[in-house]
C-alpha cells in the first residue's frame, strides 16, 4: 500500500460521525503536513498561486536557520573561549546544541500542544503561524534561561498573547516578542545584567558575559571587539541575535522570495540610521557617541527588524503604512537604547511599541484614501 | 482624443494554450439556453410555456423587479424545457432551435433625429437592454436612470485573454453604429478604454473619446479603468458593455432584428488547437466542442468566462450571456506529497519566488485548479495591494464585506469595485481567502440594506 493510501485508511475514525470526529482538525494538520491537499477551487478564481501559508512559514525557518546555526555555533565558541581551554569548531556546536535544542524542543511542545488544543476545541485548521514562533522564541533568549521559563514564557505568549485575541492573524502583538518581554520583566534576574549571555558566566571563575550595549550604558567602551567581530557576531547576547552576517543572509531569503516586507526591513535601517547619526553628532556619553554605523550591527537590531518587525500580523498591514512602521522601529529603537540605560537594548521594546501603534498608522494611511474619495466625491459621507 | 495611464499594481498570468488567430463559424446549434445565473438578483416573470413555439428576438421572461427589462430568444424555435431548482427557482431556459428563422422586426429608426427615450425603449423591447449593466453593483443598469458615462473596455487583460480587435474587425461598422446609438443616451461621455498596442483601434475609433490603458491585468477590467478616468461617486451610476454587445445594438439599429451573434475564445492548455468561434448566445457547449481536440484521459473544468472569475459549467451545459470566452483547465484533484516545501513541484507557477518556476516566467505555463493549500486566517498583509490598482484599500474592504459594516464599506470605496476586480486576489492569496465571493456578498447586502 502506498502513502496515500495509508493516510487514507487512517484518516477513517476522524471522519463525520466516528469515533475521533472531534480531532479532526489534529489529524489534519498531520495528513497536509504530509500531502498538499487535493482540494480544487469551489468559488471565485479557478486557478491558485502556489503559495500558502505553510510554505510562507518554512521559508521564515529557512531564513532564520543560517543564525541558528551560527547562534549555536557562538554559544559554544563564547563559553569555550573565555574559559581558556583549547577547543575545536566542533566542540564549540557541541556545547550550542546542548544548551539549545532543548529550548528548542520545549518551546514547540508547549505552544503547538496548546494550538492543537485550541484548533481541537474551536474547531478550525491548525494555522502555520507557531512554526515561526516556535523557533524565534528560543533564539531570541539568554542562553542560561531555566527550560521552565521557556516553557512558561511561551505559553504566555501563545495564551495571552494570540490565542486571546482570537488565533492567529487576530493578535496585536508579536508573540514572540511577547514571551520575551514576559520573561523580561517576569524573571529580570535571568534575563538582563552582566551574568547571563554567556553560557555559565555566573558559574564558572573567569567567564564575563557583558553585552556591548551592557558595557556602553555602564558608560564603559567596548574596545575588546573590533566592528568585524560585530558584523559576524562572535560576540555575548541572546543566542542568535549576534551575528547581522548571517542576519543578512535570512533578510535576502526573505527578500528575494518576495515573503518578507523589504519596505519595513529598509525603513528601520533608514530610521536607525539616521537617529544613531544625530545622537553621534550629540555625543553627550558612550551609548550617544557609539557610531550609528555600530548601532545597526550590535545587540538585537538586525535580527528584530528582519524577522521580528516584519512579522505581517502585528505589523502595519497597509504598504504606505509599512514604511512609516519600520522607520518608526527604527528611530525609537535608538532612543530607547540611548535615554533608557535601564534597558540597554532597544529593539524588543521598540517593536512591541509600534505593534501597538501599527492599527493607529493604518487608519491614518487609509483615512487618506477615504479623505481623497470624499473630496473627489464631494459629498458628505457620514464619520465614523 | 485620447490619454494615456499606465497601472502598476497586477500581475499578467501567462497560461498555455491562447486561442490562435482563427475564426471558424459554427452552425445554428440545435439547443440552446439562457442560464438565470447571468443576469445577476434578476427575478424572472415568464412570458413563455414549455412546448410554445418562439421567434427570434421574442420576449421569454422580464424582470419582477422593472417589467421593461426584457429578455428574449436568441433563435427562432421552441421553447423546450424550464429547469427549476430549489423553491423551484428558474435555472435554465432551454430552447430547441429550428431552422424557419422566424423573427421580430423592429422599425428602423433614422439614427440623425433619435432622443434618448426612443433609444432606451427600443433596447428594452428588443431585449438587448440586459447587455448593459451599471456600476456601482455590477448588475443590469435601471433605465429610469442617468447615466454619469458610459465605458467601453475594448481590450481583455485577463489571462488567455480574448482578442477584441480580431473578433470585430469584420464588424467595426455596427461597433461604431452601436456606439453612436450610445453616444444618443450620454452625449459626449462614451468612453473607450484601449490598449496600447491595439493600433487598429486607434486607427479606426479615432473619433470617439478614449484612453489608452498600459501594465498588466486588472488594466483590461472596466472598473479599473474608469476608476483612472472618471471615478464614481455615491449616488451616481456608470453604464458598462462589452465590445460585441455594443455590435449587436448596432445591428439592431441598423436592420431592425435582434442578432446575438457571440464570438469565442476556446483555450486553456489541455486545448490542443485553441480558437475563435462565432456563434450565438446560449449555445450548446458540445456543439463548439466538436471542433477541438483535447490532450485525452483527463478530468477538465469548462468555465464561461475567464479562469480568474469565470463560472465553471458543465460540458453538456451552455454558452454564457456575457463571456467572450470560453477556458479550459485540467481538473487539479490530487494531492501533492509534501508539496508546500520550497522548491519542490516546480511546476506549481507561484509570484512568490519559492519554486524555481520563476525561472520560465516568459514561457507560457500550466495552471490547473488545485487550490494548493487550505483557506487559513489573514496572515500575509500587504499582499492584496499589489494586486489592485485603485486607491481603495482591498483587505479592508474584503474585511468589512465579512462583517457587513455598510457605513465602512462606503467609506473604503464599494461604489467602484466588481467582484471581478478581486479576481487576482483571490488568485494570489497565500491564505486562500474567496475575496470575490465576500465582496459579491457585500456588494448583495448593501443592495439589500439601502435599496
Amino acid at each position: 500500500m502506498d502513502l496515500r493510501g495509508l493516510v487514507e485508511k487512517m484518516k477513517t475514525p476522524f471522519d463525520k460521525g466516528q469515533k475521533f470526529e472531534k480531532l479532526y482538525p489534529a489529524f489534519n494538520a498531520f495528513e497536509t503536513f504530509l500531502f498538499v491537499p487535493n482540494h480544487t477551487s469551489k468559488t471565485g478564481s479557478h486557478i491558485r498561486d502556489a503559495i500558502d501559508l505553510k510554505r510562507v512559514m518554512i521559508t521564515v525557518i529557512i531564513a532564520l536557520l543560517p543564525a541558528l546555526v551560527y547562534g549555536i555555533y557562538n554559544t559554544g565558541y563564547q563559553y569555550l573561549y573565555q574559559t581558556g581551554e583549547t577547543f575545536s569548531t566542533f566542540d564549540a556546536f557541541l556545547h550550542g546544541s546542548y544548551k539549545i535544542l532543548p529550548m528548542i524542543a520545549v518551546s514547540y511542545i508547549v505552544g503547538l500542544g496548546i494550538e492543537f488544543a485550541f484548533a481541537v476545541f474551536r474547531g478550525h485548521q491548525v494555522n502555520e503561524g507557531y512554526l515561526v514562533t516556535g523557533l524565534l522564541i528560543p533564539m531570541i533568549m539568554p542562553v542560561d534561561i531555566p527550560l521552565w521559563m521557556v516553557g512558561v514564557s511561551v505559553a504566555f505568549a501563545v495564551l495571552i498573547g494570540k490565542e486571546a485575541f482570537g488565533g492567529t492573524g487576530m493578535n496585536i502583538l508579536n508573540p514572540a516578542l511577547t514571551a520575551r518581554a514576559f520573561a523580561f520583566f517576569a524573571y529580570p534576574t535571568y534575563m538582563s545584567g552582566n551574568q547571563v549571555w554567556v553560557s555559565e558566566a555566573s558559574n564558572v571563575d573567569g567567564v564575563s558575559g557583558e553585552t556591548i550595549l551592557g558595557m556602553l550604558a555602564a558608560g564603559n567602551s567596548p574596545e575588546q571587539y573590533s566592528v568585524m567581530e560585530m558584523f559576524i557576531g562572535s560576540i555575548p547576547g541572546s543566542i542568535a541575535e549576534t551575528s547581522t552576517l548571517m542576519v543578512l543572509i535570512g533578510a535576502a531569503i526573505l527578500i528575494y522570495t518576495g515573503v518578507g516586507s523589504w519596505r519595513i526591513m529598509v525603513g528601520s535601517i533608514i530610521g536607525a540610521a539616521v537617529t544613531g547619526f544625530l545622537f553621534n553628532l550629540w555625543g553627550a556619553n558612550e551609548l550617544m557617541s557609539f557610531s550609528w554605523f555600530n548601532h545597526l550591527i550590535v545587540g538585537g537590531f538586525a535580527f528584530g527588524v528582519v524577522f521580528m518587525a516584519t512579522d505581517p500580523v502585528s505589523a502595519a498591514q497597509t504598504l504606505k503604512g509599512k514604511w512609516i512602521y519600520g522607520l518608526l522601529v527604527g528611530i525609537f529603537c535608538i532612543l530607547i537604547r540611548v535615554f533608557n540605560p535601564a534597558y540597554p537594548e532597544g529593539v524588543m521594546l521598540a517593536i512591541l511599541l509600534m505593534n501597538v501603534f501599527a492599527p493607529t498608522i493604518d487608519h491614518y494611511v487609509i483615512e487618506a484614501s477615504v479623505k481623497r474619495r470624499e473630496k473627489r466625491f464631494n459629498t458628505k459621507l457620514k464619520t465614523v | 482624443m485620447s490619454t494615456d495611464i499606465r497601472i502598476k499594481n497586477g500581475l499578467s498570468i501567462n497560461i498555455k494554450g491562447v486561442a490562435d488567430k482563427e475564426l471558424k463559424k459554427v452552425p445554428l446549434p440545435t439547443q440552446l439556453a439562457l442560464i438565470l445565473d447571468d443576469f445577476h438578483l434578476i427575478v424572472p416573470k415568464l412570458l413563455v410555456k414549455e412546448g410554445q413555439s418562439i421567434k427570434r428576438g421574442q420576449p421569454i421572461f422580464y424582470s419582477k423587479s422593472n417589467e421593461e427589462i426584457k429578455f428574449v430568444s436568441p433563435s427562432s424555435g421552441v421553447i423546450e424545457k424550464i429547469t427549476r431548482g430549489d423553491r423551484r427557482k428558474i435555472i435554465e431556459i432551454l430552447i430547441k432551435t429550428d431552422k424557419k428563422d422566424l423573427k421580430v422586426k423592429h422599425k428602423i429608426p433614422n439614427l440623425n433625429n433619435l432622443k434618448k427615450d426612443q433609444v432606451v425603449k427600443l433596447l428594452l423591447e428588443s431585449g438587448c437592454w440586459p447587455f448593459i449593466k451599471q456600476r456601482p453593483f455590477d448588475i443590469i443598469a435601471n433605465p429610469d436612470e442617468k447615466p454619469k458615462s458610459i465605458h467601453v473596455s475594448c481590450f481583455d487583460s485577463a489571462p488567455l485573454s480574448v482578442d477584441f480587435e480580431f473578433i470585430l474587425k469584420d464588424r467595426m461598422d455596427l461597433f461604431k453604429a452601436g456606439l453612436d446609438v450610445l453616444e444618443i443616451i450620454c452625449p459626449k461621455n462614451v468612453n473607450l478604454g484601449i490598449k496600447k498596442s491595439q493600433t487598429f483601434f486607434k486607427e479606426q475609433l479615432s473619433n470617439y473619446k478614449s484612453t489608452v490603458f498600459e501594465g498588466p491585468h486588472p488594466s483590461g477590467n472596466v472598473g479599473v479603468q474608469i476608476h483612472h478616468v472618471n471615478p464614481i461617486s455615491s449616488g451616481e451610476s456608470v453604464w458598462i458593455l462589452k465590445p460585441e454587445d455594443v455590435c449587436t445594438i448596432g445591428n439592431l439599429f441598423l436592420e431592425g432584428e435582434y442578432i446575438p451573434t457571440r464570438t469565442i475564445a476556446v483555450s486553456g492548455p489541455p486545448v490542443k488547437n485553441p480558437k475563435y468561434f462565432r456563434t450565438i448566445i446560449g449555445a450548446k457547449i458540445e456543439s463548439i466542442l466538436k471542433n477541438i481536440n483535447f490532450q485525452k484521459n483527463q478530468s477538465l473544468r469548462l468555465i464561461n468566462g475567464d479562469v480568474l472569475s469565470g463560472k465553471s459549467v458543465g460540458i453538456d451545459k451552455f454558452i454564457g450571456f456575457y463571456n467572450n470566452n470560453l477556458s479550459i483547465l485540467k481538473e487539479g484533484n490530487h494531492f501533492k506529497l509534501f508539496g508546500w516545501i520550497p522548491f519542490i513541484n516546480n511546476s506549481v507557477p507561484s509570484i512568490y519566488r519559492s519554486s524555481f518556476n520563476w525561472l520560465s516566467s516568459s514561457k507560457p505555463k500550466e495552471y490547473d485548479t488545485n487550490l494548493n493549500g487550505e483557506e487559513r486566517a489573514f496572515v500575509v498583509t500587504g499582499e492584496m495591494e499589489k494586486f489592485f490598482p485603485m486607491d481603495i484599500y482591498p483587505m479592508q474592504l474584503v474585511k468589512e464585506c465579512m462583517i457587513g459594516n455598510i457605513e465602512k464599506m462606503e467609506r473604503l470605496g464599494i461604489y467602484e469595485v466588481a467582484p471581478e476586480d478581486f479576481g487576482l486576489i483571490d488568485y494570489a492569496s497565500s491564505s486562500k481567502i474567496e475575496a470575490q465571493t465576500i465582496v459579491r456578498n457585500g456588494i448583495d447586502f448593501l443592495i439589500k440594506e439601502t435599496l
